[in-house]
């Protein structure tokens, strides 16, 4: 692996002739587990927001590093559209079981039946989310909610604290953020409120992908390339499900795609690719040419601040 | 050890460095520009970004993309066409992988350069060449310096506006070389570039033949990052016990945490502060690998040869270069929040992984960046200020000079009422030795500037 025992590998020429040199994996690493490791000694009821995508995954893997020998200190929290993959649920379950963890489901369906949420005419739920995931923050008392959200994502995200502090309606106020000074987070909030924290803040998607090569962490295989039914909508290849798509005039043909991002069925499309390792995905991000959100998600697409707002609310 | 490399054009994970650095300037000077070409002429910028830009510009009646629409994120800073928050741009070549802390210039915003600067081993300041040093420049430099960055580049921009002239740039980075210096910083390096056209930004200038420095992508790329942590004396502030207490660890008991400073060797005699309780070190597990040495900034877990009593808020150190104890603390601060820091004000003092109350004994002077003209006995200090400050805690600090250590010797002050991050402090003397020559007959008053 990396770390201390590499004083001898650190290949030549770069940094190289220090041997104290950290790879950037290394450093970025250290940093999530700090993050982890300040939380736990802070806070009384952290969750982490698991989804089953790559960063969520990356979460609880540093996280079980962070803590080993011992157990996560952390449940998880999913918040469940009700527009999953099949393949991300089973690995999710698969995940929770191996690890002995325990593992709480904010339905959206629930809400929806409840008549407390009303199905958008788009049919996408991803913007739906935002009510089941206050309401289980609210009902279990959590005052650290673990996100995988990264600044390189979206320009909203880019002004994000790594604590950020959310108000008793889950929401955030860009103009209330603290001044976030060497690695001092200030994670003090009132009775109500609770934090949102992002050990992820400072990586990219393509550190997250040589993440899960070195440390060799299985992900749910939608992700890498596989033959698909989808059909085209919004200039995006969708995958067909009891969400509501296709839609008349939209024609489902059988195409190879993988996933760069996973989310709810409805909005979250699938990319042309033949990428079927890990090497190969490192290979075709590092070349392309559009942002991860910029390629699958329709529903970043809706204005200019559409993130902005949402998190404003109280979004992930 | 990684199975991801070899891909021509991937940036290969095990062999590439981590550098920060933050960029203080204004629209004026051509900051957006710069940060914007660094982005786009790295290849950093995708095409749906440059999209989103173009129609945003559009839809402002611009007919050219405008690359500050990608650093302002927030509706409120596009709307008033200005930055008002610190955006973090990442960004990587093959050599390395950048994390930039893009800070806006003006002196309303000093607390964001500060925040920016923190975490910084390198400042990018921007100069337009045809005003030279001016106020603005002088209190960027002077932000660098107090926070202890390693690195400054002192960029002269717009330098097709001032006809490529050797000695306009040459008489710019000597007076910004002497002044910098003058207040400690260690290693300065002057670029004279054009953001708009691309010289020396990412591309070596044709049109200045005289200059056989880096460019500036060049220098990033090559600045050594990784001071010898060997030099400094190590420093592990704990942040959590590690007991799993299960049948196959029953006995484990590791103190978890990020080596702030220094190196740590198994065998090491060590003292826990603030008890002052002594014991060896027995092992080190590095994330799931047990090492015989680790060192800043990574994090592990340290286990102790005796069982004494060691938790969150305790700092490991080696017996022979531990530091003092106090809770008299003197340090230069930045007033970060909107309502002021009086004296006499009851706070809570955060250093490493320590809270404790505190209490504000004294203020006994502000400083101006821009001139560094002292203020004796401010009676408060308002947002962006800098000063002077004397606090007394509840309990004992194992805390270190700023100077000697930017982790262990920073600390917070925050309201105990709503938890509002007040102040960011550094502890002892605020400009290096170096600055007692530059600053003379100011200093003299006893409750002035340690210079």
């Amino acid at each position: 692996m990396t770390t201390a025992a590499s004083i001898t590998e650190t290949g030549p020429g770069h940094e190289g002739d220090s041997p104290y040199a950290l790879s950037h994996l290394d450093a970025l690493e250290s940093e999530a587990v700090h993050i982890f490791r300040e939380v736990a000694g802070e806070f009384e009821r952290p969750v982490i927001l698991f989804s089953g995508g790559k960063d969520s995954i990356v979460m609880l893997h540093l996280a079980l590093k962070a803590f080993a020998p011992a157990a996560v200190p952390f449940s998880l929290l999913h918040v469940d559209t009700g527009h999953n993959f099949p393949e991300v649920l089973d690995y999710r379950d698969r995940t929770v079981e191996r690890h002995g963890l325990r593992l709480h489901v904010a339905s959206v369906q629930d809400f929806i039946d409840r008549g407390e949420l009303r199905e958008r005419p788009d049919g996408t739920r991803n913007p739906l989310q935002t009510v089941p995931l206050l309401d289980a923050i609210e009902k279990n008392r959590f005052d650290a909610v673990f996100g995988g959200g990264r600044r390189d994502e979206e320009k909203a995200r880019a002004k994000e604290r790594v604590f950020s502090l959310r108000d008793e309606f889950g929401g955030w106020d860009p103009r209330r953020q603290r001044p976030e000074l060497w690695q001092l987070y200030n994670g003090r909030h009132s009775p109500g409120e609770h934090v949102r924290v992002f050990p992820l803040s400072n990586w990219t998607e393509l550190d997250v992908w040589q993440y899960i090569a070195r440390e060799k962490i299985e992900l749910p295989a939608i992700y890498y390339a596989h033959e698909r039914e989808v059909f085209a909508r919004s200039g995006m290849w969708l995958a067909p499900g009891e969400w509501g798509g296709p839609k008349d005039g939209e024609t489902v043909e059988t195409r190879l795609v993988r996933y760069r991002t996973v989310g709810d069925m409805s909005c979250t499309g699938a990319v042309d690719s033949d990428a079927a390792t890990i090497e190969a995905v490192i290979a075709e991000i590092a070349a392309s040419r559009l942002t991860e959100r910029g390629a699958t998600r329709a529903d970043d697409k809706m204005s200019e601040a559409a993130m902005e707002d949402r998190k404003r609310e109280g979004y992930f | 050890m990684s199975t991801t490399n070899a891909t021509p054009g991937v940036v290969d994970a095990g062999a590439t460095s981590l550098l920060r650095f933050a960029t203080a300037g204004s629209v004026d000077d051509g900051k957006s520009t710069l940060v914007g070409r660094l982005l786009h002429d790295s290849k950093s910028v995708l095409a749906d970004q440059l999209e989103a830009v173009e129609r945003a510009s559009l839809g402002r009646g611009q007919e050219t993309p405008d690359l500050a629409l990608l650093t302002d994120g927030l509706r409120a800073e596009r709307e008033q066409g200005i930055t008002i928050d610190v955006a973090y741009r990442y960004f990587a070549t093959p050599r390395r992988r950048f994390i930039l802390a893009d800070t806006p210039g003006h002196v309303q915003y000093t607390r964001n350069m500060v925040t920016g600067a923190s975490t910084a081993e390198l400042a990018v300041v921007l100069v337009d060449a045809r005003n030279g040093v001016v106020e603005q420049t002088r209190r960027h430099a002077a932000v660098a310096a107090l926070l202890r960055v390693p690195h400054v580049v002192l960029a002269v921009n717009k330098m097709d506006l001032v006809g490529y002239e050797e000695s306009v740039f040459a008489a710019i980075a000597e007076e910004f070389t002497t002044y910098a210096g003058s207040l400690g910083v260690p290693e300065i390096t002057a670029i004279p570039i054009s953001a708009l056209a691309g010289d020396n930004v990412v591309t070596p200038s044709a049109n200045m033949d005289w200059y056989g420095g880096p460019t500036v992508l060049e220098h990033l790329e090559t600045v050594p990052v990784v001071a010898d942590p060997s030099d400094d004396p190590a420093r592990f502030p704990v942040q959590y016990v590690i007991r799993p207490q299960t049948a196959e660890h029953p006995d484990y008991r590791g103190y978890a945490g990020q080596i702030a400073a220094g190196v740590l060797r198994v065998g090491d005699a060590v003292t826990v502060l603030p008890s002052g309780r002594t014991s060896t070190i027995e092992g080190i597990d590095a994330l799931g690998e047990a090492v015989d040495v680790a060192w800043a900034p990574q994090s592990v877990t340290v286990r102790l040869a005796d069982d004494i009593d060691v938790s969150r808020g305790d700092l490991i150190a080696p017996s022979a270069t531990a530091p003092a104890v106090t809770q008299d603390i003197e340090a230069t601060v930045c007033h970060v929040a909107d309502r002021p820091l009086t004296v006499g004000q009851r706070v809570l003092l955060k250093h490493t992984t320590r809270t404790v109350k505190a209490i504000v004994k004294d203020i006994p002077s502000r400083l101006t960046l821009d001139d560094l003209s002292q203020h004796p006995a401010p009676g408060e200090l308002a947002a962006n200020d800098i000063g002077r400050v004397v606090v007394r805690t509840a309990e004992a600090l194992a805390l270190d000079a700023y100077a000697d250590s930017r982790r262990t010797g920073s600390f917070l002050l925050i309201d105990p009422a709503d938890g509002t991050t007040l102040t960011a402090g550094m502890a002892g003397t605020a400009f290096a030795e170096a600055a007692a020559e530059a600053a003379p007959a100011e200093a003299t008053d006893e409750d002035g500037w340690d210079f």
